[in-house]
């Protein structure tokens, strides 16, 4: 609260991105939350954003109209506010510089977030996702494969998790061997094993060969994960990287491995560029979003020139190459880059997606992100910027692999449980530290932040609604094999429900997948409705006894059928926006706001707005009630 | 001519069929005077039948003995047929050039065509312009149904009925055609019922360099105009390419002689140049070496999208002058018969509830289109492959049938048909065994007797058998105006036209069915309910008279 200054300021003007006047209202700041509340005699629409999902702000110069501020989200929303006095901007300017990084982790939001939860509920809630479970379903330990607890101090492997899947052949000695010749101690472990062809997906750090090294014990470590898979007399060694950056890696005594000091082994490069390439390719992407009313060839000239759909086009190569080595040569892979812990991250778990529909699910893809992100040590703290630090650490390698897994929703649109919106709210609750699974670089600091008492977990809730995360296409008996995608350039396409999210214009006005929900929930509805009517109508013929005259119609039906679905298609019949020569009307005309936001009792100020607590405060910035339009 | 003369080789066994995505098939060849049939002896395979019509170009190659036909079709897919004997492939590849690029409409597969179902509602006579103004009559008295172009001699590719104000007499009609590019004088497209307002359709008027005016040109759209209200005339140009016209005896409409009307100047571009953008797109799509970069660079240097684009704002900013500003609006371009009719078409689906059923947008294309005169002949003579010097082909339709899936897909419950309807209307605009899409004009289609010689696609189409494929299953009537987003994220490459055989489309079919299936099911149980619901209301006052077993087997 001492960031705050200014809690308050009225008078408050939203623009559109066309950098056009659109509403006027209050702005707030919270303790989490900047709150704009549009004033008008109509609606009372109000936007939510957490702190922890502002990036940037920005304050432009002075206009007649008032002192602009930007504010830039995570979650890909811009907000162009204009406040009318030049002290004011400056107060909020601070306070949201200072609050959209906090310095200590005791200041992320999860750590005064609390979503009424007993603690055995929340002790609950973390222990939903387990990690011996998920290798029990993979058929492990067996008798290539121990899972082992070597690492549970943390001492062999500070950033790995204290499992490890490990061959059953290889002993301490190897084991800490390769650990000691591998980069950061992140020794090959096993991050999935496929039991129908025996094949196993490893991950590591590069090996700290330099120009000639080489270590016993790590050429062993490769023997014995070659061993583990009997039928398949070689393992591909994945270096995800352009050959290139490996070189270069070899004169600071790293690399990657000789291929006459292993045997048995198929060294690929994949060519996957780094986070800084990465940050700065999304930069450009975004840059391109925001363009006022860009013509085709800028778009498309952007785009190429962003760099963005190569960078997701090698990612999926890489997931593809490891796919087709496990499912159709049934040979073991063995993946690594440079610290391991970023593209070996996206390629070990989108090949997870390939080859196990398992991972396809609500559940499994929980599963898969809690494996190989959060307990591989995925630097969430460093790569989100959850905490002022290096903004050169900061890059989208979760981002990437969410888009990358979207991609295979629309090749295969039934072969995925979820829908758009569970990987939406995946990717905005990774960065929002609302909940504690994405703070902290790697599980030992985990623990260390005791998050499993101080926090609650994110997957219980998402559990809870999974109802509308749910793809009404999925048919899983059909998809019960490794996915084939093609990764053809023309297959790839732009994300706009990601990155121009909040452009409501440029969405469908019409979502196929929320009609289509919406029939799939009523069909639950309506059966047991049936039932119950079947069985009145039973006791009315008297077939079945039951007191006479208690015939009564479900409040919902009227003796007539609906034809049209109550929960109908949300549709709003759009605008026309970019034809700039006649007056068009705002972007989200016919849209009514509903202020059923709610905050948390401990960090609610005494800002002016009808509270609710026992929701957790969701995620979606805006919520809007589409009304009939016109 | 006989067909016979031109098959030296009708048939050739042992010939293999490679298509993407689909097993090779071996099997016989043969060529009849309209169609490529490959059929294999296996029962379960099906047979290869092939228009002539449908082939735009064809490569030869041998190894040896053993020659391969690429063949390239109209609707973009590519085929190979490897054929043992140097000999019987070449007269095969010398047939198929030859029949595929027969001069005479009168010798198209159209006029030997015998359906094999019953035509039971002819589609010849389902869309007449009288019956359409029936329907304007009901809701305004402002226009009338004109004769002026009867025999064709006003303006020879206008229909015999037009569609103008009722203060304009025919005389002022004859004046007003000589001041337009072909006789094009302005003509409804549209009625807005709403208020009241309407887009009308014109080609370029004869200014010239020395700025030449016509009084009953300009009193006449002046007609359409409400007491103080003013107008806005689309040219579908830019100012620079309307200016250069001019010179060529063209030109558009001066402030000074329609002041009443307020000019706006957009970059549909040429159909020659839409031409060059259709190859170059289908080359990007169909050349799988591209990286990343190249593609995105060659979908750009492509224009297609671009093109899409542009055609969509202009219809936008047409239909915003009418429902918006409540303003009557002019659209034309150079000869009024192709990016004049993509605007009026575009922002008649935008407005108008009525063109998104299949019905509704069946007469759109009746009434814009073919009646309105775009020279479907022509500009479907040839696809993206042809290496024939380029005539007038240009794929306008197929740009505008682009532009409504783009709507579709942004407004996927307030369409009545789906995007396999437009699929196949792009099919049967550059091969058909249906005679509607023959001919260049009204008046061409009369000489050529195709309502009495062919079969109407819509004949066809409108079968309950056959149009079931085509309805989709999300439609829910939407009685608003619907505005699609035009920016470049919003408009995606078509790929059910420009990927269709670079792609299986087996999981998207099968999410396809899945959606019906969820919608039948969902029909289902809300019949069901309705029956049990209304039994037990029934029984409250009556007592039981359906059989509970009735009930039970519903």
């Amino acid at each position: 609260m001492e960031h705050i200054i200014t809690p308050k300021v009225e008078y408050v003007k939203l623009l559109d991105r066309y950098g056009k006047e659109s509403t006027i209202g209050t702005l707030y700041l919270t303790a989490t939350h900047l709150i704009y509340v549009e004033q008008d005699n109509h609606t009372r629409k109000e936007t939510w954003v957490l702190h922890h999902h502002i990036s940037s702000v920005e304050k432009l110069s002075l206009t007649v109209s008032g002192c602009p501020l930007l504010i830039h989200c995570k979650t890909f929303q811009r907000l162009h506010l204009l406040l009318p006095r030049e002290r004011d901007t400056q107060d909020v300017y601070q306070s949201l510089i200072r609050l959209c990084q906090p310095v200590s982790e005791d200041e992320l939001y999860a750590f005064l977030y609390n979503p009424n939860q007993t603690e055995a509920e929340r002790r609950d809630g973390w222990d939903l996702i387990d990690m011996a479970t998920d290798f029990s379903r993979m058929g492990l330990p067996n008798e290539f494969w121990d899972i082992s607890s070597i690492n549970s101090s943390y001492e062999l492997c500070s950033t790995y998790p204290s499992l490890l899947g490990i061959p059953k052949t290889a002993t301490v000695a190897t084991v800490t061997g390769s650990a000691k010749f591998r980069s950061r101690g992140r020794l090959p472990a096993l991050s999935y094993y496929h039991k129908d062809t025996k094949a196993a997906v490893c991950r590591c750090s590069q090996p700290l060969s330099g120009l000639s090294s080489r270590c016993v014990e790590d050429e062993q470590m490769l023997k014995c994960i070659n061993d583990a898979n009997p039928h398949c007399p070689f393992i591909y060694v994945v270096d995800t990287r352009p050959k290139l950056n490996a070189m270069a890696n070899r004169a600071a005594g790293k690399g990657y491995e000789n291929e006459e000091n292993y045997p048995n082994i198929r060294f690929h490069f994949q060519g996957i560029d780094n986070i800084h390439v990465m940050r700065s390719s999304l930069q450009k992407l975004l840059e391109l979003c925001a363009l006022r009313s860009p013509t085709m060839s800028d778009y498309l000239v952007g785009l190429e020139s962003s760099g963005w759909l190569r960078h997701i086009k090698s990612v999926m190569d890489a997931g593809v190459f490891l796919a087709k080595a496990v499912c159709d040569e049934g040979a073991s892979v063995l993946v690594h880059c440079s610290d391991g812990w970023d593209r070996t991250a996206q390629v070990c778990s989108l090949a997870c997606v390939l080859l196990d529909p398992y991972y396809r699910t609500i559940k499994g893809l929980m599963v898969l992100i809690e494996r190989e992100w959060i307990s591989f040590g995925h630097k969430f703290n460093h790569r989100c910027g959850h905490l002022e630090g290096n903004p050169k650490e900061v890059s989208p390698v979760f981002t990437q692999f969410v888009e990358c897994v979207w991609h295979l929703c629309e090749q295969f649109p039934c072969a995925f449980q979820f829908n758009e919106s569970y990987l939406l709210i995946i990717h905005d609750h990774v960065y929002a530290c609302q909940y504690g699974n994405f703070i902290g670089n790697c599980q030992r600091e985990q623990q260390e932040m005791r998050l499993r008492e101080r926090t609650f977990s994110l997957w219980p809730y998402l559990l809870q609604n999974q109802a509308e995360f749910q793809n009404p296409l999925y048919k899983r008996a059909t998809h019960n094999t490794v996915l084939r995608p093609s990764t053809l350039p023309l297959h790839f396409k732009f994300w706009c429900g990601m990155y121009n999210r909040y452009d409501k214009g440029m969405q469908p006005r019409q979502s196929v997948v929320n009609t289509l929900l919406a029939l799939t929930l009523r069909h639950t509805q309506e059966q047991k409705t049936m039932t119950e009517l079947q069985r009145q109508l039973a006791v009315v013929d008297g077939i079945l006894p039951g007191p006479i005259g208690t015939v009564s119609l479900p409040p919902d039906q009227n003796g007539c059928p609906r034809t049209t679905p109550t929960t109908s298609f949300g549709q709003s019949n759009g605008d026309c926006t970019s034809v700039s020569t006649c007056a068009g009307g705002k972007e989200d005309s016919g849209l009514e706001m509903s202020s059923q936001k709610e905050a948390e009792g401990s960090s609610a100020t005494e800002h002016e707005l009808q509270t609710k607590t026992d929701k957790p405060v969701s995620m979606v910035t805006q919520k809007e009630k589409v009304t009939e339009s016109l | 001519m006989e067909f016979a003369e031109l098959i030296k080789t009708p048939r050739v066994d042992g010939v293999v069929l490679h298509r993407p995505f689909l097993p090779t098939v071996e099997g016989t060849l043969c060529l009849t005077g309209h169609h490529l049939i490959l059929s294999s002896r296996q029962d379960n395979t099906e047979e290869l039948w092939l228009l002539h019509a449908n082939i735009d170009a064809i490569e030869k190659r041998f190894i040896g003995s053993l020659g391969t036909i690429i063949v390239k079709c109209k609707d973009l897919r590519i085929i190979q047929l490897d054929i043992p004997g140097m000999e019987e492939c070449l007269n095969i590849a010398n047939s198929i050039e030859a029949l595929s690029t027969l001069d005479s409409v009168s010798l198209m597969y159209p006029f030997f065509y015998r359906p094999m179902f019953e035509v039971i509602e002819d589609g010849w006579n389902l869309f007449l312009p009288e019956e359409a103004f029936k329907e304007l009559e009901s809701m305004t008295d402002e226009w009338r149904l004109s004769e002026v172009n009867k025999d064709f001699s006003i303006c020879p590719s206008y229909p015999a009925l037009v569609t103008v104000p009722k203060d304009i007499d025919d005389d002022s009609l004859c004046k007003a055609a000589t001041f337009r590019h072909g006789g094009r004088f302005p003509v409804l497209s549209y009625y807005h019922k709403k208020n009241g307002m309407v887009i009308m359709r014109a080609s370029q008027p004869l200014t010239g360099t020395s700025g030449r005016r016509c009084k009953e040109d300009e009193k006449l759209i002046n007609a359409t105009l409400r007491a103080g209200k003013r107008g806005y005339i689309i040219d579908t140009r830019t100012i620079a390419v309307a200016q250069q016209a001019k010179a060529r005896g063209g030109g558009f409409e001066q402030e000074a002689n329609y002041p009443q009307w307020r000019r706006i100047h957009k970059a549909i571009e040429r159909t020659n140049i839409l031409q060059e953008s259709l190859i170059k797109i289908v080359e990007a799509c169909n050349d799988h070496s591209n990286s990343m970069d190249r593609w995105l660079s060659k979908l750009e240097a492509s224009n297609w999208q671009s093109q899409v684009k542009e055609i969509l704002t202009t219809a936008c900013l047409a239909a915003q002058c009418i429902d918006r500003e409540g303003a009557s609006v002019l659209v034309h371009g150079t000869e009024g018969t192709d990016s004049t009719l993509q605007v009026t078409s575009l922002a008649q689906i935008i407005l108008e509830p009525a063109c998104r059923t299949v019905r509704g947008f069946q007469a759109l294309v009746e009434r814009e289109w073919l009646q309105a005169g775009h020279p479907f002949q022509q500009r479907c003579a040839q696809s993206a492959y042809s290496n024939e010097k380029l005539r007038s082909e240009a794929p306008v339709f197929l740009l505008f049938l682009d532009c409504v899936w783009q709507i579709l897909r942004q407004f996927p419950c307030s369409f009545q048909f789906n995007e396999h309807f437009l699929v196949m209307l792009f099919e049967h605009t550059y091969a058909s065994q249906f005679g509607t899409f023959l001919g260049t004009t009204a008046a061409e289609r009369v000489k050529l007797k195709l309502s009495q010689k062919t079969v109407s696609l819509w004949s066809w189409v409108n079968r309950p058998q056959e149009l079931e494929r085509f309805l989709n299953p999300l439609y829910e009537p939407n009685s608003l105006v619907i505005w699609p987003s035009v920016a470049p994220q919003s408009l995606l490459l078509w790929e059910g036209v420009f990927l269709r055989w670079n792609r299986s489309t087996k999981c998207l079919d099968e999410a396809y069915e899945e959606m019906v299936h969820i919608i039948e099911y969902n029909k289902e149980l809300q019949l069901k309910v309705w029956v049990r619901s209304s039994a037990a209301g029934q029984r409250r006052f009556m007592g039981p008279c359906i059989s509970h077993m009735h009930i039970l087997s519903l």
